[in-house]
């Protein structure tokens, strides 16, 4: 029987297996970051030993960092501390680190793709669960954890349990103003947050196929909120032209590309589950609940609990309304919106920024919000501002910031306050994600770009 | 990493499903960089609340927390871990664990075991009638005992031993040291590196 895509990447990293052990996989890429890596140092640190493979081993700086003002000292205390000790460490251990300032710093998950290290068949680990965005490449990358990122600082490897199979198929082509991030939103409304556990995904069909690399990031990038550790795609001639020319593309690329053109699911292999979706019906998806799986197209209206028969997915939507403020049968059109956050490692890259300013262009945001727009890495925002980006949001009333985490996590000054709502092209709406008591709808760039022009959840086919 | 053989404490039943890593410990708490204190930022935003249960006398000593289904989605950050440890638990059942959040768990010797979702009810309402209900994780017999049940639970042989030995993963893996070597050997030279730096 044939192989599966994950299945061949796997096979190819196996380093040792035993019976009644997890495989020891070897591990091609490794990103670190300011937060979860500073305790994994220290256990180096204790233990005497050093980082076997700084040369497949990149840091940058992205979680913390401010988005205005970068070229002052950061001003919270305790994130400069962070910041300051994986310099220290990169340092002390000879990494190559990206630090703020640097037109390669940005969110390790828009810098490997950019610099070319992301690339076919490799297994790519990182101290985030967002790691799965590489695997639009056709790699298998996943987050993990710090005691984790010590174990491949230390060895380049990591004993893994083999996981289970899931394909996700999604024939069919995407209606004008749907994009991925809608596909992706549908998806994890039909499987669930946690329809994935176990699972490694691959996302497959012609709707797939037709996503340029940059689309393709967003879909992998929420693997991790349907559950699965990661998801894939098979490279194609989209992925081959998308690295040609990075500055870390292999030097001899024929090689290389030969290989890659080996990396596909064999037509006689089997997923241990697959799931049909149509391209074809899809609309823009927003979600109204606290967990990405708690989605609707923008057309409907907020759920009502009464409706819901077990008692225990109703108190969550229960719960979820209370949160969210929000009254059961209210259209999803008329939920009136105080900040849009444009950027994140799902929705940060340069596609996604000309998409939205495509819709802004010539108008002006809605004076009851905020628009802030932040790219996912330096180098992104200097593209940007080199196609002339930056004035298009700057003129319609948006602010223009520098690379970043940002909002979608709030661990740098970009916060929600209590009680305010976002419509934000990030991953994640769980409660108090973005602020204290702020409240998130997931939307598309597109959706974000209309909502801020409206001022109420929005799409381009509205205005 | 401490030996986890049997454990033996009162329970903390947390009614909630889906409790995502953002609940247990809010970013703005993970700029520690150290493995300790992070017990302030365990469920944070629901501390404030009187009624939460972590906030009740009776359950102030609990080390088992048992919780709702698919507990710790989200992000990978292990801190999750470290709070629930650093607060005191020792244990976390639940029906369904993300997966990252349940690797975290076994690597750090905080022990999530797995129960049908009616087994979690009964334990809730065993533990909401009798606070001190008493429950003991035994590890050697895969069990978990209160009151008159012992329930078993699945856990696989190489995590047991490796927790039941108190074993550092990394230690193990160093013993492969010769497999790593040759394995790199045959690594093919289009794979990329980050050094030398190319711009």
């Amino acid at each position: 029987m044939g192989k599966t895509l994950a299945e061949k990447i796997w096979a190819e990293h196996v380093v040792r297996a035993a019976q009644g052990e997890p495989d020891l996989i070897y591990i091609d890429l490794h990103l670190i970051h300011e937060v979860t890596s500073p305790q994994a140092f220290d256990g180096l640190r204790l233990a005497g030993r050093p980082v076997r493979r700084p040369d497949l081993t990149i840091a940058t700086e992205d979680h913390n960092v401010p988005t205005l003002n970068i070229d002052k000292p950061i001003a919270d205390p305790v994130s400069k501390l962070q910041v300051d000790t994986l310099r220290a460490n990169c340092t002390e251990f000879g990494l190559r680190i990206h630090s703020l300032g640097d037109k390669e710093q940005g969110i390790v998950h828009v810098v490997g793709p950019q610099l070319g290290v992301t690339q076919p068949g490799m297994t790519i680990v990182c101290g985030d669960s967002h790691t799965s965005t590489h695997g639009a490449f056709g790699a298998l990358a996943f987050g993990i954890g710090t005691s984790e990122v010590e174990h491949v600082l230390a060895t380049q490897t990591l004993p893994l349990q083999r996981p289970k199979t899931m394909a996700i198929n999604v024939e069919g082509s995407l209606q004008p103003g749907v994009t991925s991030k809608d596909i992706i939103l549908a998806i994890i409304a039909k499987i669930g947050t946690g329809g994935g556990q176990g699972y490694v995904i691959e996302y497959r069909g012609g709707a797939i196929r037709a996503l340029s690399m940059e689309s393709r990031m967003t879909v992998c990038n929420m693997s991790i909120e349907a559950g699965a550790r990661a998801g894939l795609i098979a490279p194609d001639q989209t992925t081959f032209d998308y690295i040609k020319g990075k500055p870390h593309a292999p030097e001899d690329f024929d090689a290389a590309v030969s290989y890659w053109k080996t990396l596909f699911t064999d037509a006689d292999a089997k997923f241990d589950v697959e799931v049909n979706l149509n391209a074809d019906e899809l609309e823009p998806f927003v979600t109204w609940g606290t967990n990405p799986g708690q989605g609707l197209p923008l057309n409907s209206v907020v759920p009502n609990p009464a409706d819901i028969a077990d008692s225990e997915a109703r108190e969550a939507v229960e719960r979820a309304l209370v949160y969210m403020g929000l009254e059961a049968g209210t259209p999803l059109k008329k939920i009136a919106i105080d900040t849009v956050f444009l950027g994140s490692c799902t929705n940060g890259r340069i596609e996604d920024l000309r998409a939205a300013a495509d819709v802004l262009k010539g108008k002006k945001i809605a004076s009851t919000l905020r628009m802030l727009v932040v790219p996912g890495s330096a180098r992104v925002r200097l593209e940007a501002e080199a196609e002339g980006l930056d004035k298009v949001f700057l003129d319609a009333g948006a602010e223009w910031r520098n690379a970043g985490c940002s909002m979608c996590l709030g661990m740098n000054p970009d916060q929600l306050a209590v009680g305010e709502r976002s419509a934000s092209t990030s991953n994640r709406n769980f409660e108090g994600r973005q602020g204290k008591g702020g409240r998130t709808h997931l939307v598309s760039p597109l959706v974000a770009a209309a909502t801020a022009l409206r001022g109420t959840l929005s799409s381009p086919a509205d205005l | 990493m401490e030996k986890f053989i049997k454990h033996t404490g009162t329970g903390v039943p947390l009614r909630r499903s889906n409790v995502d890593t953002d609940q247990i410990i809010p970013a703005v708490y993970l700029k520690r960089v150290t493995r300790s204190g992070f017990e302030d930022g365990l469920f944070a935003a629901w501390r404030n609340d009187p009624e939460f249960v972590l906030n009740k006398d009776v359950y102030k000593k609990g080390t088992v927390l048992i919780a709702g289904a698919d507990f710790g989605t989200g992000s990978s950050r292990e801190h999750a871990v470290w709070a629930l440890q650093n607060y005191g638990f020792k244990v976390v059942i639940s029906s369904r664990f993300a997966d990252i959040f349940r690797g975290n768990s076994l690597k750090g010797g905080l022990l999530t075991i797995i129960l049908d979702q009616a087994e979690v009810e009964a334990m809730w309402a065993a533990v909401e009638a009798d606070p001190s209900t008493s429950i003991t994780v035994d590890l050697e017999t895969r069990t978990v005992g209160y009151g008159s049940k012992s329930l078993p639970f699945d856990i696989d042989d190489y995590t047991r031993w490796r927790l039941m030995e108190g074993l550092d993963d990394i230690g193990l893996t160093l013993k492969q040291t010769d497999s790593i070597d040759s394995f790199e050997k045959s690594r093919p030279a289009y794979k990329p590196t980050t050094l030398p730096i190319r711009s």
